[in-house]
């Protein structure tokens, strides 16, 4: 890790990364997330998964405070999770997400998008964070692209793009918001692979996907969420082969086929 | 996918048919065209004639005889010429058109972030705003700020007294005229200074924090510079500045600097009607950045104001320039409407008292065409050279 | 790795879905996030229900509550011991109000005027009202029947019996109708000549077209209507000197074909590439493929703008004040420098009139071209 100017915790994180409590969100009158409870340890692969507008995205998003909630507490590293823009700025530096669409900025090439926030946000030199964003984009395996505009890139290279540009800001947490589902099918598998190395470092990761193959890989627990609310949280062994809630059966039936 | 499409729609598309039926067609327009100048203009030579009216360009030097009630250069009936007179409209027009494009960029600027905001009343009124300015005529916008407000004001003698020893009535608003002494060169040279260390500061600013990655503080040393250091200059060089004060007398008002109300009600209805359309402009622009540039920016932990400034506008403004120059070239053309209200714009002394005088109504016009066609121009020039210079960035 | 007592869960009851806390739910909620959402927000809101307090009221009494409805003249509206305060004149726009419709139009032959109204807006009817049967008939009425109807109605034709009323008693309402008329009839078609020519491939015609379109789009629309009324006789033998009234319509129509001319472009290059190329593999030639083929779908899409086209047009049609044209604007101006109607209130009133006038059209025009746009969008998804 290099040290930026400012931010980097001194002290060791705790163990516990993410921890939600009676989580419950509305949007006007549907009630979105009903009596969210989790604890996510440091250092786990955590997989969601489950039918569409159950919940998950929403979820993930409350986590970095892209959502905001009515009731309920999350702390994430050790900090609860308030409405004071200052408070949450410090947290989002720590919490990286990549996103189903990438998102990359397309004024800017894939280095100034992986140079943007540790120059702005950990006030790094520009010739420091660039070096540090080279490393990234080599671990991601796309180096040679450093000078292009996202447009240029294919799919699956701008998830990837996405995923070093997290990376360069040297988050304690990982969120990833499905993030082959908007691939074209050759290019899941990059993507995918690029996630499983990732996984072996040891960084906390909360994934929402469908992708089971990656889920029995790498998650150490996994959990189906739907109408809004968790149904069943078990290792992937468990969940795969011995899925105990009717729901996860079901969803597990469907998906699978 | 669409795109490539559409851009291939737009070449000349190849035909089936013989190169000879090509020829024959070019060559009929072309007879038919030339044949139809012909006929116009051999009417036109007869005409001229019969009214006996010159032709060619000599009135250019000839004596105006006719007064102007706002001229920014010196212009007198008696010895300019009508070639004086046409600068004197053609300031006139820009004058109006400068302050006109100034006044309704900050106005439409800020109902166009009005209309986005989240309090709902803020995002209505501006709502309300825009359709009020886009659905009424210009012209009687004008007629309106002319006729109803600035021609109700009180009579000379009932003026409104200001600070400052300034007059408002239905004559004009009548402003402090400002006499600058020799010293005040000084002061403006220290201006100069000033705002290139400004930006030399800005400068140097930036490659420190390409280095560091620490942020120097601008703005505070800069307002020093432009605004603290120059007056300090003019304190030292023992204010040279005073001023006219107008003086009212029974009939008149004498001294000062008068402002007409046909100059004031023209920038005024330039101004809110036009903002009204730059207001859709930058809303549009604004809208077209979608919200997940916003999210991946709070993600990363980007405050607001570094989300806006870095994510947002950059992308905002390259929707909103094209549009916005359209906009400009709008108002331009607009301000002719000061012939309406007898506002001295280009149109009014030239197309209007000159070709009245002289008769000589083609070349008055072609001329004053040619001048609108000359600023068209050379803003679709800039606005290519605008586009192509971000296109390159982007590819 | 810590391993937490809810290391694995199963879910025994699910959870009904619960109404939102009532502090953040309904019309309390509403408020609260729209309106007080923060201290700025909060003072952003006070200041606007002050403008409302401060603006609307004085409005409502002076255009409503102390307004003059009725009155043979001035006097009625002027302050006195009875009425401090009068508020607007609309006595002076009752008055006047034929006037503003017709002008000077003959009374006795006003219905006339009046046929061509209604004949005008069944025209709009049948051709815009997308529920319509065989809005190709409809086109055929709009575009080729019409303006003959109304050139015998309005003008007059001795040989049926209609006395000719000269264009110079022409005014108001029915002047801004007719110019606007003209100006949408004649310069669609015009515009999609030169949007045609703009894209051929002929050297001669494309550069005719596009130098028409950019020194017309360059210059100031009055400067095109002065040519028309101060150029134009000046180019044809006297026996064919048009009237006032005909050479602002051909200004009014030369500058709307240009600017039409560009929206139709801009359909044009919408219609997808492989439309010309099956048409042209099916053997149709330039002028069947553009006919039956590429305009119909060209003028679909691009549907909305030439609306706002319109719209623009229609406040244009105030510009032939300029050049002596009594439209419904110079008649305000006219009616109001009426002596016997001097007062203070007469100026805004009509300017309020006529406002609400120009409003009522060109809002209601701007509505059917936001639905057109809705349901065209619609269309097209697929």
């Amino acid at each position: 890790m290099i040290e930026g100017a400012d931010s980097q915790r001194a002290e060791p994180l705790p163990d516990i990364a993410v921890e939600v409590v009676g989580l419950n969100k509305w949007y006007g009158e549907f009630h979105v997330l009903r009596d969210i409870n989790l604890k996510v340890a440091r250092g786990e692969r955590i997989v969601i998964c489950g039918p569409s507008g159950g919940g998950k995205s929403t979820l993930l998003r409350c986590i970095n405070r892209l959502e905001g909630w009515q009731q309920g507490r999350i702390i994430v590293d050790g900090n609860e999770l308030t409405e004071d823009p200052k408070q949450i700025v410090a947290v989002r530096r720590d919490v990286g997400m990549v996103f189903q669409h990438f998102n990359l900025f397309p004024h800017l090439t894939v280095l100034e998008n992986c140079t943007l926030a540790p120059i702005w946000v950990r006030h790094m030199p520009k010739k420091e964070a660039e070096t540090l964003a080279m490393s990234y984009l080599a671990r991601v395996k796309i180096p040679d692209q450093a000078g292009k505009y996202p447009a240029r890139l294919s799919g699956g290279q701008q998830q990837r793009v996405a995923i070093a540009r997290a990376l360069c800001m040297n988050p304690n947490i990982l969120l990833f918001d499905e993030p082959t589902s908007a691939l074209d099918p050759e290019m899941v598998k990059e993507v995918l692979d690029t996630m499983v190395e990732l996984a072996s470092d040891g960084i906390t990761m909360l994934v929402v996907s469908h992708e089971m193959g990656f889920a029995r890989q790498v998650a150490d627990r996994v959990i189906l969420m739907d109408d809004g609310q968790i149904v069943e949280i078990s290792a992937p062994k468990e969940f795969f082969s011995h899925p105990r809630h009717e729901r996860t059966r079901l969803f597990l039936q469907q998906i699978l086929h | 996918m669409a795109e490539k499409v559409e851009a291939a729609s737009l070449q000349p598309l190849r035909n089936h048919t013989r190169r000879g039926g090509h020829v024959a067609v070019q060559l009929v327009t072309l007879i038919i065209i030339l044949g139809l100048a012909g006929g116009a203009i051999f009417e036109l030579v007869e005409n001229l004639a019969r009214s006996h009216i010159t032709s060619g360009f000599g009135f250019w030097n000839n004596t105006a005889g006719f007064d102007i009630s706002q001229t920014l250069i010196a212009y007198s009936p008696s010895t300019s010429t009508f070639g004086r007179a046409f600068w004197v409209g053609l300031l006139n027009t820009l004058i109006v058109a400068t302050i006109g494009i100034v006044l309704a960029t900050v106005l439409g600027f800020a109902v166009g972030i009005a209309r986005l905001s989240h309090n709902w009343l803020v995002a209505k009124f501006a709502a309300g705003y825009v359709e009020l300015t886009r659905n009424v005529p210009l012209l009687l916008q004008l007629l309106f700020w002319y006729n109803a407000v600035l021609k109700s004001l009180p009579e000379l003698r009932a003026s409104v007294t200001l600070p400052g020893g300034t007059f408002l009535n239905n004559r004009g608003l009548f402003l402090a005229r400002p006499e600058f002494a020799p010293q005040f060169s000084i002061v403006l040279v220290v201006l100069a200074i000033g705002i290139a260390a400004t930006v030399a500061l800005k400068s140097y600013a930036n490659r420190r924090h390409d280095r560091t990655g620490e942020e120097v503080p601008v703005l505070v040393p800069a307002l020093g510079l432009i605004v603290v250091l120059p007056l300090a200059a003019f304190a030292l060089t023992g204010f040279p500045l005073s001023f006219s004060v107008p003086h009212m007398g029974r009939f008149n008002v004498s001294g000062g600097i008068e402002i007409l109300p046909e100059f004031a009600a023209l920038v005024l209805a330039l101004s809110v009607y036009t903002a009204g359309f730059i207001a859709e402009v930058v809303r549009a622009g604004m809208l077209s950045v979608s919200h997940g540039q916003v999210e991946a920016a709070q993600a990363l932990g980007l405050r607001s104001g570094l989300t806006l400034r870095l994510i947002v506008l950059p992308q905002a403004m390259r929707v909103i320039i094209p549009p916005l120059t359209s906009q400009y070239l709008n108002l331009i053309k607009n301000s002719s409407l000061a012939v309406a209200i007898g506002y001295p714009d280009l149109v009014q002394v030239f197309a209007g008292t000159v070709l009245n005088i002289t008769g000589q109504a083609v070349e008055v016009i072609a001329i004053t065409m040619a001048v609108y066609l000359s600023i068209s121009l050379l803003v679709s020039l800039l606005m290519n050279l605008y586009g192509r210079t971000t296109a390159i960035a982007e590819r | 790795m810590s391993a937490t007592d809810d290391w694995t869960f199963l879910r025994q009851e699910r959870i009904e879905p619960l109404p939102p806390p009532s502090a953040r739910a309904g019309a309390f909620g509403w408020l609260r996030a729209n309106l007080f959402a923060g201290p700025g927000n909060t003072v952003m809101t006070l200041l606007c229900i002050a403008l409302i307090a401060w603006v609307v009221p004085p409005l409502v009494r002076f255009f409503l509550v102390d307004a003059v409805w009725t009155g043979a003249d001035g006097s009625v509206c002027l302050a006195s011991p009875a009425q401090p305060n009068p508020g607007a004149c609309w006595a002076f726009i009752r008055v006047w109000f034929s006037y503003f419709v017709y002008g000077f139009y003959p009374y006795d032959e006003r219905w006339r005027v009046d046929l061509f109204f209604v004949a005008l807006v069944f025209g709009f009817v049948w051709l815009l009202r997308l529920s319509m049967p065989r809005r190709d008939l409809g086109a055929l009425y709009f575009f080729v029947a019409l303006p003959i109807l109304s050139y015998v109605l309005l003008h007059g034709a001795p040989l049926i019996g209609l006395s000719v009323v000269s264009t110079s008693l022409w005014g108001g309402i029915l002047v801004t109708v007719v110019v606007a008329a003209i100006g949408m009839v004649f310069s669609l078609p015009l515009g999609i000549l030169l949007a045609l020519g703009r894209r051929s491939e002929l050297p001669v015609i494309r550069m005719a077209s596009v130098a028409f379109i950019e020194f017309v789009r360059g210059v100031p629309v009055i400067t095109v209507l002065f040519m028309a009324s101060v150029m134009l006789p000046l180019f044809v033998p006297e026996r064919f000197a048009p009237d006032k009234l005909v050479r602002a319509l051909i200004g009014v129509t030369l500058f709307a074909s240009a600017y039409m001319a560009e929206v139709v472009r801009g359909g044009l290059a919408a219609v997808p590439r492989g439309q010309y190329e099956a048409a042209n593999a099916l053997g149709f030639g330039y002028w069947p493929m553009m006919a039956l083929v590429i305009l119909p779908q060209a003028l679909r899409i691009t549907l909305p703008n030439i609306v706002n086209t319109f719209i623009g047009l229609f406040k244009d049609t105030t510009l032939v004040f300029v050049v002596g044209i009594f439209d419904f604007l110079r008649t305000i101006e006219a009616a109001r420098a009426d002596p016997k109607w001097a007062g203070p209130n007469t100026t805004v009133t009509g300017y309020a009139f006529a406002a609400l006038f120009y409003f009522a059209c060109c809002y209601g025009m701007s509505r059917y071209a936001r639905r057109m746009e809705i349901r065209l969008a619609r269309s097209v998804r697929r």
